[in-house]
């Protein structure tokens, strides 16, 4: 079975693309190719336009920062640890430094929360400490694989807002795939639609409202739309 | 406490397809005889009568100046019989109608029934052809099944024969061995013979039949005809008149090895042929498992009456006043038990070690093939569900009777309960926690050792404990293939109706298992990954 057909996409440095569609779509595929989790059978991955495949999977990953959905923290490390779980797996020379730092720029202070465990946070604390691991494993790109998709309402808005934040600090590359058009409209640069393993438009979401491609974008936009219209009148 | 004897023999088809299929002579068999040359190896299965004739044998060759070895106890007919075939013991007491019925799994004729000599010079010819094995001519008693009532219930209805029974409109209730109502050769076949009718028939063991006869529980039982406790309970046995049962005589069965090692310890042991009778026997018996005096006593006395040994000497008063209670008798075995304490714990953590080594590797190895997995799981399955002892029995052929086949067998059982849990726990151990890790550079090693073990360890412990718990239990076995350990009293015990001798192994064994259970217990929390053991303290 082929999970992704013809996909072309460039994103340029510092932007943030979303990979936008329904479970199937092939987005969450399309996304492990840039840390070689999954291998296309033809085609390129290049990261600063070098391709993925000539380097170490075990190096490029290390130099990626990642975030899936349910958080992935080892759940017999305190937050600490987590947080320098890459730099430990590199063997850097502070990794708790680096903990220190990136739990402080995702609004976490290390002293309150550096020696709780996983289940002592709420969903969305659990998250940030995610976002601070991938911001100490990279300054350059993170791969956010539906990093706020299993958060309740609140929590997730305030996740979004601060990772936005910390983007507009930082300025990092980022690919986040989400299922949800309107976290995208609020944090991508550009919007990538998939259905059926084919990217069906790429584009800014104001492109997309006024010039979709193809009826399935332009079905999805006019759905979003009317929800949200919906909710306003309520 | 014969009931063993006519143990089923599915092993003996076991253990001979193993050799069929390894269609060769195992090194280790030979090393085996090798490490036996020296001494005679005697041995016998685990019930009174046949401790008691193994002594016999035993004393008789130590008095002609030859080493002795003891190996009795040994777990049933498959057992003993494949110890002998392969030269792992020399001796040890056998039934002709055994032979036939459970070894040779002849069918019996009718001249066999009626003909003791012409059943042994059959069982006798077969074996030594088949199996390489040669009988002694018969000691000169029988032990056949005997049906046994009340001489009060004799009396009244007149009963001397199963024929009498059979047109007696006595409606009796009978309390048989479930080996007994099993056997086409017990009570089916006995049935149909004489066109008998009781009024029920019910399952008893054979520890309780004698009592439950003599309460008047039950009104008829099925014996043997030299158990000691006949005459004890003053009870009839009604003769076979129509010849159903096959004749049991006792022969002294001799391997091969002995045979053409030292002929001279064979002609030493036919002395002994055609010099019991079946009342001398029962008293023995008696001496034994009613009044319970010391088998070496005993089997002295027994020497003496028939003119194999001197008469003087015989401490029989004095051990006959000694009659210590179960503490006392236990203080008097604490170097004993210790000893055996110690076999024990080498075969339990040998075994153990040796599972752990094999069970973990193989569960991480099988934890990512599913299919392979599964079917592993199943053939470690199938070996945990043989019989303790049929799988003891399984190892004879190949590694001899000792330590070292018990422990393989033992090691054979811990195996399934530490690689199920390996698999389990692995599975378990938070899989979004190890994928995050491999998403983010973790090597497969890293995210082993970081999140994979460190989640799954407790479970792997107490699968680990599991088995060490059902090893210690199950090593108790292992004195039936002459393994040692806290087996051995129990056995013996068990043989010859000794309960104060039972206990001395079962009680430390069980106290073995719950001291290791409880360590292992200690040893599990402490491995518990740390977020797990704070979520305790807090809900403390």
């Amino acid at each position: 079975m082929t999970a992704l057909t013809s996909v072309s996409v460039t994103v340029p440095a510092g932007t943030l693309l979303a990979l936008v569609g329904e479970s199937g779509s092939g987005k969450t595929s399309l996304l492990r190719c840039f840390n070689r989790m999954v291998e296309p059978d033809t085609g390129v991955i290049a990261v600063d336009g070098v391709s993925v495949r000539t380097i170490d999977a075990i190096a490029l990953r290390r130099r990626i920062g990642y975030v899936p959905q349910n958080g992935g923290l080892l759940p017999h490390w305190t937050v600490l640890r987590n947080v320098g779980v890459v730099p430990r797996l590199t063997e850097a020379p502070d990794a708790d430094g680096a903990a220190r730092i990136a739990l402080e720029r995702c609004g976490l202070p290390a002293e309150r929360f550096g020696a709780r465990y996983p289940y002592e946070l709420s969903g969305g604390q659990r998250q940030r400490v995610a976002l601070a691991r991938a911001l100490a494993a990279s300054q350059d790109l993170m791969l956010l694989d539906e990093s706020f998709s299993a958060l309740d309402a609140i929590s997730r808005h305030e996740t979004i807002e601060a990772f936005a934040q910390l983007r507009a600090t930082h300025g990092f590359t980022a690919i986040l795939v989400t299922h949800d058009l309107g976290e995208a409209a609020r944090l991508a640069d550009e919007i990538a639609v998939m259905r059926a393993g084919r990217i069906e438009q790429c584009a800014p979401l104001s492109t997309l409202i006024t010039a979709p491609a193809t009826p399935y974008v332009r079905e999805l936009l006019h759905r979003a739309l009317a929800s949200v219209r919906s909710l306003a009148q309520a | 406490m014969t009931g063993t004897r006519h143990l089923h023999t599915p092993c003996i088809r076991i253990v001979s397809c193993a050799s069929l299929l390894l269609g060769m002579q195992m090194p280790s068999t030979a090393l085996a005889q090798a490490a036996s040359t020296p001494p005679v190896v005697v041995a016998s299965k685990p019930f009174g009568e046949s401790y008691l004739l193994a002594e016999m044998f035993a004393q008789l060759l130590e008095r002609s100046g030859r080493p002795v070895q003891r190996r009795v106890g040994l777990g049933a007919t498959e057992v003993a019989f494949a110890a002998i075939r392969t030269g792992a013991i020399d001796v040890y007491p056998e039934y002709v109608g055994t032979g036939l019925v459970a070894i040779l799994r002849d069918s019996v004729t009718q001249a066999m029934r009626t003909d003791p000599r012409s059943a042994f010079s059959h069982v006798a010819t077969r074996s030594l052809r088949k199996f390489g094995v040669h009988w002694l001519a018969p000691l000169g008693f029988q032990n056949g099944y005997a049906i046994a009532v009340r001489r009060e219930t004799a009396t009244r209805y007149r009963l001397r024969t199963l024929s009498d029974l059979a047109m007696s409109p006595a409606r009796l209730t009978a309390g048989f061995t479930s080996d007994f109502i099993g056997r086409a050769d017990g009570w089916p076949g006995v049935r149909a013979a004489y066109g008998l009718t009781l009024a029920d028939v019910r399952p008893l063991a054979p520890a309780l039949k004698y009592e439950a006869l003599a309460r008047g529980a039950v009104d008829i039982i099925d014996g043997y005809a030299t158990d000691g406790l006949l005459a004890k309970y003053d009870l009839v046995t009604l003769d076979d008149d129509r010849h159903f049962f096959p004749p049991y005589e006792a022969a002294a069965l001799v391997s091969t090895r002995l045979m053409s090692a030292d002929p001279g310890a064979v002609a030493v042991l036919a002395a002994l042929s055609g010099r019991l009778s079946e009342a001398q026997m029962r008293a023995y018996n008696r001496a034994v498992e009613v009044e319970r005096r010391p088998l070496a006593a005993v089997a002295r006395e027994a020497l003496a009456d028939v003119g194999l040994a001197d008469t003087s000497a015989s401490p029989r008063d004095e051990t006959r006043n000694a009659r210590p209670s179960v503490w006392q008798f236990m203080r008097g075995r604490v170097r004993e038990t210790l000893r055996l304490t110690v076999e024990h714990l080498e075969l339990v953590a040998i075994a153990l070690l040796g599972a752990i080594l094999v069970a973990v590797p193989l569960g991480l190895w099988l934890v990512h093939r599913p299919t392979l997995a599964s079917a592993v799981l199943q053939v470690l399955g199938v070996v945990q569900t043989i019989p303790g002892l049929a799988l003891l029995a399984f190892f004879i052929p190949l590694l001899g009777i000792g330590a070292l086949p018990a422990t393989i067998a033992l090691f054979a059982y811990a195996l399934l309960p530490i690689a199920r849990a390996t698999i389990a726990g692995l599975r378990m151990a938070d899989p979004d926690a190890a994928a995050a890790l491999e998403s983010m550079g973790a090597t497969p090693r890293q995210a082993l050792l970081w999140v994979r073990l460190p989640l799954a360890a407790p479970v792997v412990l107490s699968g680990i404990r599991t088995s060490a718990v059902l090893t210690i239990g199950t090593a108790t076995l292992a004195a039936f293939i002459g393994g040692g350990g806290l087996g051995e009293p129990i056995v013996t015990g068990l043989a010859l109706a000794d309960m104060r001798l039972v206990l001395s192994g079962a009680i430390p064994a069980a106290l073995l298992a719950v001291t290791v259970d409880a360590l292992l217990a200690i040893a599990e929390r402490a491995l518990e990954p740390a977020h797990r053991r704070t979520t305790r303290r807090d809900s403390r």
